[in-house]
């Protein structure tokens, strides 16, 4: 028994890279998990691969498909301690400077890596708050990167996208400090997945992360950010932050 | 009165009918409500998000278009989505007033039913030829996802637009267990939970299936509200308690609350954590044990939400509250104005007050 067991975790991006990565381990620890990724064909494999699992077809860069997300994330979980909003979108698929940047790419940068966190973490923020509200605590993980704070030239997309996501997260986290439900920007660092190979593709893959090992460092961080669980896995008993704060 | 038509869920000239346990009558603006709380209430929500529950498609039998509204459940348990209790249409859609909706086709136990991806049989006709019993195909991952990728959210004529489901979801929903929103809710905002807080006002939620509010059909209406599941979490319960051991009030945001705190009453003012299913009808002869005070909708005198307010209130102060509404034209129905009352003075008491007017503005 540990403090993932029985946590319910959705995460974004969970057929590839560190999202898949990330699906496989919580599995392992006995997290209820929900990911979410564009192909239908991956999602049912992951999911086979991953027996308990749920497998939901979506794509977070769409406004239209927020809610069926959400309606399967809260429905199939029964509600929602922690959401891991992985998906990301490189912009151009090679990298270029910003005056060869199409608007388009841009675009699609933000609303996978920006506007696709902000609107499914405000879709499930409710459900988030609930379990603060009993003890269990609730964390929204935003994937950053060292591109959100370092202006690499040819990164534009991606990077503008995700030092936009990183000062969202640090202000919603300041916003929600009273509701006990945090949110978290962590950069996993240079990993071996797909996404890597887009941006680099004769980086020397040896001197890579491998995704599994940024995997126990992104569920280390969210298992700090949690309320001290008891050994039985269940704060039900427990005093909830508002109870102890009074 | 007339029909709210905007799916706005907190438009700024909002009103609030204050009803106080003297029974005194006045306006306010709901924005302003939070000034109405003060220090040591508990605030009860419903969390419940709204479930799709409109589901169109075609009685398979007669190849017939139906729409499907699913309106009960025996169960909040995520894996428990086979079996629901539901009203089915004849062709049309929402456009139409429920009343003016023709009939499905003669439905029987046995008739299969096609809802987009999704695939049911009708198990037992409940009653009403069309208030029937339905099983789902496949897995639960695979009924949500119908649900999800094909429904709607069940709405009425009064209201033009198309609603999308970020219309109908309170900032606090949860679990999607409603057939119809919990629309009480939408006085809250996340500003407003601040507030509370800063307030020193405590803030609790349950998750309660908020069923269908109205079918067309008169005889159907009078059966309403179905029964409802609801969760009550063990923090929930555990703030009620306190709050009644400190004889501070307890104020319900909607009839949904009501109808499952009530439900849940363990007779000594507290609550009993843990999952239920509200069957009971709250009316003016009922005792009310935990909620002192309501925030709920403006509703029409025939609906069951109506009903529900004279446990809190007399059937005088009802009249005054209802003409005084009428005067100004409060709007009616979901995205309409509001209605605040305090349980009359003396109603029942495990605690008695002396006033409830020192916390208003």
């Amino acid at each position: 028994m540990n403090s993932i067991t029985g946590l319910r975790v959705a995460i974004t991006g969970g057929t590839s890279g560190l999202g898949l990565a990330l699906v496989r381990e919580l599995c392992a620890r006995g997290a209820r998990v929900a990911f979410v990724a564009r192909g239908r064909e991956r999602v049912e494999r992951v999911a086979a691969e991953c027996p308990g699992s749920h497998g939901i077809t979506g794509d977070v860069s769409l406004k239209v498909d927020t809610y069926p997300i959400a309606v399967q994330i809260l429905g199939e979980l029964g509600g929602l301690d922690v959401l891991i909003n992985n998906a990301s979108d490189l912009g151009p698929a090679s990298l270029r400077l910003l005056g060869d940047t199409d608007c388009e790419d841009l675009e699609r940068a933000l609303a996978t890596n920006l506007v696709g966190p902000f609107r499914l973490t405000k879709a499930v923020l409710g459900a988030l708050s609930a379990s603060a509200r009993e003890g269990r605590g609730a964390v929204v993980l935003n994937v950053s990167s060292d591109a959100a704070i370092t202006p690499y030239p040819t990164w534009g997309a991606y990077s503008a996208s995700k030092a936009a996501l990183k000062h969202l997260s640090a202000i919603w986290d300041a916003e929600l400090d009273g509701q006990g439900v945090r949110v978290l920007s962590l950069d996993p660092g240079d990993m071996d997945t797909p996404l890597h190979a887009l941006a680099v593709p004769d980086a020397d893959r040896s001197t890579l992360k491998r995704p599994e090992a940024a995997a126990l460092e992104v569920i280390n961080a969210i298992a700090a950010a949690l309320p001290a669980r008891e050994r039985d896995g269940d704060n039900s008993e427990g005093l909830t932050e508002q109870e102890a704060a009074s | 009165m007339i029909a709210a038509t905007a799916p706005v869920q907190r438009p700024a000239d909002a009103r609030l009918l204050v009803v106080d346990a003297q029974g005194h009558v006045r306006h306010a603006w709901r924005r302003d409500f939070i000034t109405l709380l003060r220090r040591g209430d508990l605030v009860v929500a419903n969390d419940a998000a709204t479930l799709p529950a409109s589901l169109t498609g075609s009685h398979l039998p007669t190849g017939d278009a139906i729409e499907v509204r699913l309106a009960g459940r025996r169960s909040l348990s995520a894996d428990d989505v086979e079996l629901f209790s539901a009203v089915v249409f004849g062709a049309g859609d929402y456009h139409t007033p429920t009343e003016k909706r023709p009939a499905p086709p003669p439905l029987l136990a046995g008739d299969r039913l096609a809802l987009g991806p999704l695939r049911a049989t009708v198990t037992e006709i409940l009653g009403h030829p069309r208030l029937v019993r339905l099983h789902f195909d496949g897995s639960a991952d695979e009924i949500w996802a119908g649900f999800a990728r094909h429904g709607r959210p069940i709405q009425y004529a009064h209201m033009t637009t198309s609603l999308a489901l970020w219309d109908v979801w309170t900032v606090i929903a949860g679990p999607p267990v409603a057939f119809e929103p919990p629309s009480a809710g939408f006085v809250l905002d996340w500003q407003a939970l601040a507030a509370m807080r800063v307030g020193g006002i405590e803030f609790a939620t349950i998750t309660h299936a908020a069923g269908i509010s109205s079918t067309g059909d008169a005889e159907l209406d009078a059966r309403l509200p179905l029964d409802e599941p609801y969760e009550i979490p063990a923090a929930t319960a555990r703030a009620i308690a306190r709050a009644r051991a400190g004889s501070r009030r307890i104020v319900a945001i909607g009839t949904t609350v009501v109808r499952a705190l009530e439900h849940a009453a363990t007779g000594r003012g507290s609550v009993q954590a843990g999952a239920g299913v509200a069957t009971q009808r709250i009316t003016e002869s009922t005792r009310l044990q935990v909620v002192d005070t309501i925030i709920s909708g403006v509703h029409e005198p025939a609906s069951s939400h109506y009903q529900l307010l004279r446990a809190f209130v007399d059937r005088a102060t009802l009249a005054d509250a209802d003409a005084a509404m009428d005067a100004v034209g409060y709007r009616t129905h979901e995205f309409g104005d509001s209605v605040w009352f305090d349980r009359r003075a003396g109603q029942r008491g495990m605690i008695e007050r002396s006033s409830d007017i020192d916390g208003f503005s």
